[in-house]
């Protein structure tokens, strides 16, 4: 398929990002350069200093709301992407109102806790939309580790083992990965 | 029975098990876990009903931070 095609079919494609931390900032940037035509981008938290080390923000941004920073750098990227931002703390009853329309969701929380929320209330509420994961990508190194499975319409990217801590942070290169891993399923799910 | 736990195939030495007994069977000791049978979703609370069979489709994920 040649990229007038694939940008031709993602036009009118809506993908929901929950999260715009180290995995959501990455994923979005990703599917904003093959031309996802809407990205419904969502997060409550300002950008730190320390989030530098692996999210999409620029260091004149330090102080910014991610979603507002998120959706500036989308659209110096590509600017036919219709990016909605919403600066809010997701919950079961938000993520039903903010993602009923689309057609993928990308689950990009940094806590188990949100990921936990997120995965249940949507195999619970949206059986036929598909929510891609990203879980365990701590850390450097151990490539090969860094896999996608399937459970029917959850899929999930990352090692499945490596919690992020104090002594085993989350980093630009393993988190990138997981975070593109999670983007090229998206692209999989809406170019079938 | 045999059943299909996140994806592989595993023969476990009983008739049935309930989700809880499974974890337990299995010395999960992972704190958040999403598990389903066949593709649906059976929430904490449910896991000491929803019985698993012979051919069953079993999924126990286990939560962790990190984003």
């Amino acid at each position: 398929m040649k990229f007038e095609e694939i940008k031709d079919k993602l036009k009118s494609k809506t993908v929901g990002i929950a999260g715009c931390g180290g995995l959501g900032s990455n994923c979005a940037v990703a599917l904003a350069r093959v031309r996802v035509g809407n990205l419904l981008i969502v997060d409550f938290d300002v950008i730190e200093e320390s989030n530098l080390n692996r999210q999409y923000y620029f260091y004149d941004q330090i102080g910014e709301k991610k979603s507002a920073a998120l959706k500036d750098n989308i659209k110096k990227i590509n600017p036919e992407v219709n990016v909605i931002a919403f600066d809010k703390k997701l919950d079961s009853k938000s993520i039903l109102e903010i993602f009923k329309d689309c057609d993928v969701i990308v689950e990009a929380f940094d806590k188990a806790e949100m990921k936990h929320m997120i995965i249940e209330t949507v195999l619970e509420n949206f059986p036929d939309k598909a929510i891609v994961s990203g879980i365990g990508m701590a850390g450097w190194g151990d490539n090969s580790s860094i896999k996608t499975i399937q459970h029917n319409n959850l899929y999930i990217c990352g090692d499945q083992k490596t919690e992020a801590s104090e002594e085993n942070p989350p980093l630009a290169p393993r988190v990138g990965i997981v975070a593109n891993m999670q983007a090229n399923i998206v692209l999989e799910i809406l170019l079938k | 029975m045999r059943i299909t736990l996140n994806n592989r195939e595993e023969i476990i030495e009983a008739d049935q098990l309930t989700i809880d007994e499974l974890i337990k069977y299995k010395n999960f000791t992972f704190r958040l876990l999403v598990t389903k049978i066949n593709g649906k979703l059976i929430k904490k609370e449910n896991r000491k009903n929803a019985i698993i069979k012979d051919g069953d489709n079993v999924a126990v994920l286990h939560m962790i931070s990190g984003g």
